[in-house]
């Protein structure tokens, strides 16, 4: 078991960080050249101020009309993402692997702030494999790729939050725990979870052909 | 549940499939998505994360409640979905559907955008699946025929270039019953604005370059039309997929103001054709905006009302309504000096649909779909259904709407809902209200 451990969080653990970042940076260097060589159109409209504004107004919940006409959607859409990215990145004993292999420490948040932020990621990934089984428009469209991508992001927080509270055999939770996260970073750059990589970019060029060229609010 | 059980039967989508094979099919969608798009259609196939937020948004899916295939992200899941996932080997049968479906289902209108977290362009993907139907030849008929006029005469109804100029006489001899000096100058070098119209008005909306001419007559406006081809600013080519066409077509029309060495081209109460000349069209062409600056009425009556040039000998009794074309408030923003006007125009106050501004719903006309012809009527007034519940909610007699098809839609919506009201033009109430000399 020990073995084991060491395995995945020594060199699965390089594995899975080199193909997220070099994945990411791949996917997009080549999405860039492709853009530049096929969407010209596209491309020459691009501007710095009109992307921010996109951008921000899209992150105020509720400020865009299609957020404030799907409220449960919006409040499960930013509470997932804030706790996907805040819960990992700031927990005590993510930032302890860091410091031991790295030297790096930096600030943390307490484990019950992190349990329950994990307990609202495992609710929002329920409710949206609820809506693709109940909602009709939501059904209609869901393939498997999206599934696919709901479980990736599921499992690390579900092998997580049994791993902490001890429940089943934590020295296998923690590991399972282990390769679910690795197998999320890993697939970032080649899954549905590459919006993670691309929202900015598209998200940038619907603001700035609204800003620059269409003159109305695009949210 | 989807395209195929409700398909119609139209004489050029039914010619055009059955000359395909899937070879052909297959060459020519991996040909566009190979030749012609890129990062953008990647992103969006890749990156659409399927949560159903654009069906709220969507006219057609408001009208048809709990049927998901005629949501927007719906509707790319049933054809350029397939086509991705299947790298285009297709069926012929399942080319009718696709096509019936871009053509007539979906306006281009973009309300969708505000709808998506992701920023996911669906009538730009919607704009590339009919690019591929063009390519295999799978168009309607009506609005095919409308296309290869633009390609034969340069201008959306067959007008002929004798038939043009004799049109503007007409209208010039008609209007010096009631502005005696009246003049539309043909082809005047280095006037400050270049009058544009679309070919139906010549051909059957003529009191519509009437009332402009009057209006620039009253305005004491420095103005010129051209006699040759380049006059029309349509462009059905654009939303056929024939963007060849369509870049002829904007080249003609701009070099024919640059030939005239006019300050600006003004165009009529159209949105497709301004959708074609500020964004789609010049683009197309080469320009990156537009090389003569274009104005549309919206902002032309503006300027006038701003500057003092036009005088009200009335106003127009209100309250009214106002509807925002897709193509000129979210293609340049222009609901507020729309709304400015109105104001200026009407004695009474606008009730506002419940969408409004750039967050309007469409008319279900735009996009080249009403000019799909008879055979798709039912499906367009089907798809107004809940901007019909909009405007009746509304309570007002009239509706005031700067846009052709627009105009078009509109009247069927209105006259199959039973709504009572009349649809207007700026140009019906300026010329209406505005002062007029003593004759």
């Amino acid at each position: 078991m020990n073995a084991a451990y060491e395995f995945v969080t020594g060199p699965l653990a390089w594995v899975a960080w080199g193909i997220f970042l070099l994945g990411s940076a791949y996917r997009l260097v080549s999405m860039y050249q492709l853009a530049k060589k096929k969407d010209a159109t596209a491309m020459a409209f691009m501007d710095l101020g009109f992307s921010l504004r996109s951008i921000i107004n899209w992150l105020i919940p509720f400020n865009a009309l299609g957020w404030r006409n799907s409220p449960l959607m919006t409040v499960a859409t930013f509470a997932f993402h804030a706790c996907l990215l805040i819960a990992p990145i700031f927990l005590v004993a993510h930032v302890m692997l860091w410091d031991q292999a790295f030297g790096v420490s930096y600030v943390t948040i307490p484990d019950t702030v992190a349990d329950i932020m994990t307990l609202v990621v495992i609710a929002a990934c329920l409710f949206f494999a609820g809506r693709r089984f109940v909602q009709p428009e939501v059904r209609y469209i869901t393939t498997p790729q999206d599934w696919v991508a709901l479980v990736i992001v599921l499992a690390p927080f579900a092998t997580g939050f049994l791993a902490y509270h001890q429940a089943l055999d934590y020295n296998l939770m923690v590991i399972l725990h282990v390769i679910a996260g690795e197998v999320m970073l890993a697939a970032i750059p080649f899954t549905r979870l590459s919006h993670m990589v691309f929202v900015v970019f598209t998200r940038a060029y619907m603001g700035s052909e609204f800003g620059g060229v269409r003159h109305a609010r695009d949210w | 549940m989807g395209i195929a059980d409700r398909l119609i039967e139209d004489v050029g989508l039914r010619r055009g499939v059955s000359r395909l094979t899937p070879e052909i099919i297959e060459k020519t969608v991996n040909a566009v998505i190979s030749g012609e798009t890129g990062a953008r259609l990647k992103a969006y196939a890749e990156t659409c994360m399927r949560c159903g937020l654009c069906a709220q948004a969507c006219h057609f899916s408001q009208s048809h409640p709990g049927d998901p295939s005629y949501t927007p992200a719906g509707k790319v899941h049933q054809t350029m979905g397939v086509l991705l996932k299947t790298k285009g080997r297709v069926e012929p049968d399942f080319i009718y559907g696709m096509a019936q479906l871009a053509y007539t289902e979906c306006n281009l209108c973009r309300r969708c955008v505000h709808y998506c977290p992701i920023g996911v362009d669906t009538g730009y993907i919607m704009s590339t699946v009919r690019r591929i139907c063009h390519k295999l030849g799978v168009t309607p008929q009506y609005i095919q025929d409308t296309a290869h006029s633009h390609s034969a005469t340069f201008n959306q109804m067959w007008v002929k270039d004798d038939e043009w100029t004799d049109t503007l006489m007409w209208q010039e001899e008609e209007a010096r019953d009631e502005f005696p000096d009246l003049r539309i100058p043909l082809d005047k070098e280095g006037a400050d604005i270049y009058y544009s119209v679309i070919a139906p008005e010549p051909k059957f909306r003529t009191q519509l370059i009437y009332q402009a001419a009057a209006i620039m007559h009253m305005a004491g406006a420095d103005w010129t039309m051209p006699s040759e081809p380049g006059w029309d600013n349509s462009d059905m080519c654009m939303f056929t997929g024939d963007f060849e066409m369509m870049a002829r077509l904007k080249r003609r029309h701009f070099e024919s103001a640059q030939k005239l060495k006019v300050k600006r081209i003004v165009m009529g109460e159209c949105g497709h054709a301004f959708r074609s000349i500020y964004d789609m069209g010049n683009r197309a062409a080469g320009w990156k905006m537009p090389p003569v600056p274009v104005i549309h009425s919206i902002a032309y009556f503006w300027e006038l009302m701003t500057e003092g040039k036009i005088h009200l000998a009335k106003k127009y009794p209100g309250p009214v309504t106002v509807h925002d074309p897709c193509n000129v408030v979210r293609g340049q923003g222009l609901h507020n000096k729309l709304r400015e006007l109105v104001r200026f125009l009407v004695d009474g106050d606008i009730i506002e649909t419940a969408s409004h501004g750039e967050h309007n719903l469409c008319c279900t006309a735009g996009g080249g779909v009403i000019n799909c012809g008879p055979p798709f009527k039912n499906v367009r007034v089907a798809g107004s259904k809940s901007k019909a519940e909009e405007l009746k909610a509304t309570g007002v007699k009239t509706i005031i709407a700067p846009c052709h098809n627009c105009h078009g839609g509109l009247e069927d919506t209105v006259h199959s809902y039973k709504l009572g009201m009349e649809i207007k033009f700026l140009g019906d109430i300026i010329y209406e209200c505005m002062e007029k000399p003593e004759v």
